[in-house]
């Protein structure tokens, strides 16, 4: 691979970073937090002056400055207008002309396909069927996520009392409908993890380790944390395993389906490769597949060798990334034991990921909700799993809509972030994230007060509890568990026959 | 309860403040043999050219004797001791009883034998009244001479070079500011006021004063003969402990005291330049006469009277000189003792600025700023504390030092506790 | 995290008109932080001020009174202060500053900020890595 002059192409860079010269105090403040060096300080001349090329567009110096003499702006200059080639286009061109490397990115996919949340709406009670009051009536956002009985059978004991006869599976008790969806220690830093883990603890839900193992620090939290195992089987141990609350095998991933995940050994530093349980500097490669599971019977036997490591006290997960068979699968999936079933969208966040396959690969999480949810109704086992939906859900309507459409909670991975300062740069992959989020440099990683971001992500919590309660009272609903597949109370707009018959749901009007 | 204290300066003073801390009833006896109110006893020398206000040379002024109630004898000297008695007879030939008596003297110039030293012309500085005589001389001075190139010689020679007279430093070792600069950093402030515009001769001493009834020369044992009408003779201090030796108190350099500031008799303390007391570099008591630790006796031995619990952990050499501009800091050793000790530095002694730090068993035991001084109290920090500094020392003698330097365990005691000092 | 803010927040409140752009713009001369922040290697950094010890080596340093504890807070008179660099030798922090004003100079150091109740430098920290404690 060689390196071609980049100077060419420096100049149609994505951002501009647009300075009031006469406002700038030269604190030096935007100087100090960029890390990519963006805003830098010309001694000789005594200013402040911008790289733009540098800049990633995340806006951390921005939110800093004391005097706010800095605006991000896209880069106003313009290529000539033509449909087809977009300056997105363009500039990946030169990109990989210039290294002829594969186009690297994070977060979820960022083009404009059709969104689903954003063309159904709610519907709401008037006169005949009265509106509840949240402020004044008990709403019930308790969920468990686990296997259900198909019935329930009751036994009347030697004394003559009523005992439940049908043995109950594992289930997770969560007090909202919203858990954090996989992130792993190494991709995000441990201060975000000790953040999420205290949430969920504070608010009763759970976090995911992601397959970047479990930190010792964190154990304490075991009872609110869903630990994963993936193709790398990375920090998997018995320990591993009975410190949580569930385990979850990861399959895929809505950001980058059918592919496997690569941790740079750069990035390998003592915490991580302890936690990881691998050397130092070495590169964590998680397979495209797991490499004893090409079957739904080899899937089987992952998943009760996980029960039969944790004596069935844990419920079993299995995430996938939502495909076109999503349905059929998780119908596998549910037939091969698992205790609930996670789809994650084409929207899905993630730490890196090539461009082409973020952006190229999957489905909406919306139609693979909704085709799951019909597919194990119609089969009769539905019961059998519990469904959550991950993959860009960024506020509580989305959490309605797709509870509505069938599934049962929601992961959240990306809005967890934005709650503690992300701005969706979409630079996680580069190690350097301004927010002290995707980094484990510790110069970085320190921007993130474990004790501020705890308060923020709570604060996400209980806000998007309100509104969903306030959401179901206006439907009449007092229970999420009424909700859950209701779809009914969801319209379309502007949406054509097919999807709407994926969806489940009436046109607007009918 | 009565307090006696002779000495109105640093230790005096500052035992008053620690005195009333507890003891808001007892009465306070103060005698000095000066007829001021506490002043600052390092800026007389500026007195000498007005390099700094009369106001600012006030350490204390009235409201301090008064909202402390003592009773202040200004211009009585004690003449002795009755430690059967207790009490203290003084120039007045008044008694005053004690319950708890502080000996914080000071110290007197020492002036050696020298031929034709009864000359009139012939001063030490120890005194605001010795700056006085001086300065009310200065007018018709054509030249001085300053014997003894340690710190109270330079800075006087300092004060009478700015006050316009041509000032000459004649020093017997081989380098000026023995106690607190090493050679090189000698040379260095000696090139730069030699530049500036002062004589400086090391290695040689005054033999003889020539002159009628005044100084009209002095011979140097050289044989060098430098006309003068002035001769300031600064060559050392030695505490003023007469009255503790009479009175059979232990001495020794200084009147030695244990770690609570009490003599020998546990009703007497003594603090201050009169006092013996340990050194945590030299690991040795001694007499460390430098206005800091004045302080930090007169408070301790304040407090033990009082009745309170405070003890001296040790101090050591520490000092902050600017001459004619050149400001120079250093603490601890400046030289190292014997081949265990590191020694690092920086020498850009042509731009007048030099560091020098001394290093054994991974602790400090001197630091020398000269020209950049800033900062400087970490070093102090860390000898006084004892702290180990692993990493890469070399960072020492480049900017200002920082406490990043220093282990994080050390850091994190000092950044996130109570901090008493 | 190194960012800096807490030095800009006490030379705004040290100035004459607090106001920010003109502490930095147009006063002369421009006030002078009395923080400092600290950078090391691998990350380690922190913000540090005066600490206003109990028994301060600065306050015994002073060779003339000019630095005093006033209710627990040291706090210097610069009227007073006679520039001699005993408190910059003393202090185990590093945290006492010289200060050029109008051509003279002076020791300069943290004063809590009087009037308000937590101290600016404290106010601003976005990543609350400064907390004020009474003790
Ligand atoms: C010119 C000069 C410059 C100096 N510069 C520095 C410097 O830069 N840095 C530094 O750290 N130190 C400096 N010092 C030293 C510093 O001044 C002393 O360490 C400090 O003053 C000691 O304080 P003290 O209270 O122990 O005694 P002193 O200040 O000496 O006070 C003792 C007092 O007791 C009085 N007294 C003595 N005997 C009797 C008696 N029998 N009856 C009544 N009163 C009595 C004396 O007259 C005097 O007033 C300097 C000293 C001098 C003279």
């Amino acid at each position: 691979m060689v390196m071609s002059s980049s100077l060419w192409t420096d100049n149609f860079h994505d951002f501009y970073v647009d300075r009031e010269q006469e406002r700038c105090i030269q604190c030096l403040v935007c100087v100090r937090q960029c890390p990519y060096e963006a805003n830098v300080y010309r001694e000789a001349a005594g200013v402040v002056d911008s790289v733009h090329k540098n800049c990633t567009g995340c806006h951390r110096c921005e939110s800093l400055c004391p005097t706010r003499c800095i605006t991000i702006r896209t880069n106003p200059s313009e290529f000539r207008p033509h449909a087809n080639w977009q300056p997105r286009e363009i500039k990946n061109i030169y990109k990989q002309a210039r290294t002829g490397g594969v186009l690297l990115t994070s977060t979820g996919c960022e083009l404009p396909y059709p969104n689903y949340f954003d063309r159904i709406l709610i519907d709401a009670c008037q006169v005949t069927n009265p509106s509840i009051d949240p402020l004044r009536e008990p709403m019930e956002l308790r969920t468990y996520i686990g296997r259900k009985p198909e019935k329930l059978e009751f036994e009347r004991t030697e004394t003559g009392e009523v005992r439940l006869k049908t043995e109950i599976a594992p289930q997770l008790k969560c007090e909202v409908p919203i858990l954090f969806s996989a992130m792993s220690y190494g991709a995000v830093n441990l201060n975000f993890c000790e953040a999420l883990a205290m949430t969920a603890k504070e608010v009763g839900t759970y976090w995911n380790t992601g397959e970047g193992g479990l930190h010792r620090k964190l154990y304490p939290y075991g009872d609110h944390t869903i630990v994963q195992c993936a193709s790398g089987r990375f920090g998997v141990s018995k320990t591993y395993l009975g410190t949580s609350a569930a385990i979850e095998i990861k399959i895929g991933q809505g950001a980058k389906p059918g592919i496997g995940g690569h941790l740079p050994g750069e990035k390998v530093n003592r915490d991580i490769s302890e936690t990881r349980m691998i050397p130092v500097g070495s590169d964590a490669i998680s397979p495209a597949p797991h490499h004893d599971i090409y079957s739904i019977e080899d899937l089987r036997q992952l998943i009760f060798a996980l029960k039969e490591a944790t004596d069935y006290e844990k419920p079993v997960f299995v995430k996938i990334a939502a495909v076109h068979n999503s349905a059929a699968i998780a119908s596998g999936i549910a037939r091969a034991g698992a205790d609930a079933i996670v789809i994650d969208g084409f929207r899905g966040g993630t730490g890196a990921t090539p461009l082409m396959i973020r952006d190229n690969v999957g489905i909406p999480i919306e139609l693979a909700i909704a085709a799951v949810d019909d597919l194990l109704r119609a089969q009769g086992i539905r019961n059998e799993v519990s469904l959550i939906a991950a993959g860009g859900i960024r506020n509580s309507a989305d959490v309605v809509k797709i509870i509505a459409l069938g599934a049962d909670a929601v992961y959240i991975g990306t809005a967890a972030k934005i709650a503690v300062g992300c701005t969706v740069c979409q630079r996680c992959y580069t190690g350097k994230c301004p927010w002290g989020i995707t980094t484990n440099d510790p110069r970085l990683a320190k921007r993130l007060n474990v004790e501020i971001a705890a308060e923020q992500l709570t604060n996400l919590i209980h806000g998007w509890a309100h509104e969903i309660k306030e959401m179901m009272g206006l439907m009449g609903i007092n229970a999420i568990e009424s909700l859950r597949g209701n779809r009914e109370r969801l319209r379309g707009v502007g949406l054509t026959d097919r999807e709407l018959n994926i969806l489940g749901i009436k046109h607007a009007g009918e | 309860m009565r307090y006696v204290i002779i000495g109105n300066s640093a230790a005096g003073v500052h035992a008053v403040e620690e005195i009333r801390k507890r003891d808001g009833e007892g009465e306070i006896v103060m005698f000095s043999r000066e007829p001021y109110l506490a002043y600052s006893r390092p800026l007389i020398t500026e007195f000498l050219f007005d390099g700094v206000p009369v106001r600012k040379m006030s350490y204390r002024d009235a409201s301090f004797y008064r909202d402390n109630r003592v009773d202040l004898r200004l211009g009585v000297e004690v003449v002795e001791i009755d430690r059967e008695k207790k009490e203290v007879l003084d120039s007045r030939g008044e008694r005053t009883p004690y319950d708890k008596l502080l000996i914080a003297t000071g110290g007197t110039p020492f002036v050696p034998p020298i031929k034709g030293g009864d000359r009139g012309g012939i001063f030490t500085m120890m005194t605001w009244d010795s700056a006085k005589a001086v300065k009310e001389r200065l007018p018709k001075t054509k030249r001085a001479v300053v014997l003894g190139g340690g710190l109270i010689g330079m800075k006087t020679a300092e004060g009478i070079y700015e006050a316009g007279v041509p000032t000459t430093v004649v020093e017997l070792a081989p380098q000026i500011l023995g106690r607190i600069l090493d050679r090189r950093g000698a040379e260095i402030f000696q090139d730069y006021l030699e530049k500036k515009g002062m004589e400086i001769i090391t290695g040689d001493t005054v033999e003889e004063v020539v002159g009628e009834s005044e100084v009209e020369a002095v011979r140097l044992r050289s044989g060098r003969v430098l006309e003068c009408d002035l001769l300031i003779v600064a060559i050392g201090v030695v505490p003023n402990m007469d009255l503790a030796k009479k009175a059979g108190l232990q001495v020794n350099r200084g009147i030695v005291v244990n770690e609570r500031m009490q003599t020998s008799d546990p009703d007497i303390y003594a603090a201050g330049d009169v006092a013996e007391a340990f050194d945590i570099v030299v690991k040795e008591k001694r007499v460390n006469a430098i206005w800091p630790v004045a302080n930090r006796q007169g408070r301790i031995a304040g407090a033990n009277m009082a009745g309170g619990e405070k003890v001296f952990t040790g101090e050591f050499p520490k000092n902050s000189l600017k001459l004619l501009g050149l400001e120079m800091i250093s603490m601890g050793l400046v030289d190292s003792p014997d081949d265990s000790c590191q020694v690092i530095t920086r020498d850009e002694g042509e731009r007048y600025v030099y560091r020098k730090f001394i290093f054994k068993d991974g602790h400090v035991l001197g630091g020398i700023f000269v020209g950049e001084i800033d900062k400087a109290g970490i070093v102090t920090g860390m000898i006084k504390n004892g702290v180990r500094m692993n990493g890469n020392r070399e960072r020492l003698l480049y900017g200002p030092p920082q406490l990043i330097y220093l282990d994080e365990e050390y850091r994190e005691e000092k950044l996130t506790r109570p901090v008493v000092s | 995290m190194g960012c800096g803010l807490c030095l800009v927040a006490c030379v705004v409140e040290h100035s004459k008109t607090k106001d920010i752009l003109m502490a930095y713009k147009q006063e002369t001369p421009r006030p002078t932080p009395r923080n400092v922040v600290e950078e090391g290697e691998e990350g380690a950094c922190f913000s540090l001020q005066c600490r206003h010890c109990q028994e301060p080596d600065c306050v015994d340093a002073c060779v003339n009174g000019a630095l005093y504890i006033d209710n627990g807070v040291i706090k210097v008179n610069k009227d007073h202060c006679v520039a001699c660099w005993m408190c910059v030798m003393a202090c185990p922090y590093g945290c006492i500053y010289r200060e050029e004003r109008e051509g003279s100079w002076n020791s300069n150091k943290c004063d809590l900020c009087p009037g308000r109740d937590v101290p600016a430098c404290v106010e601003i920290c976005p990543n609350r890595a400064l907390v004020y404690e009474e003790r």
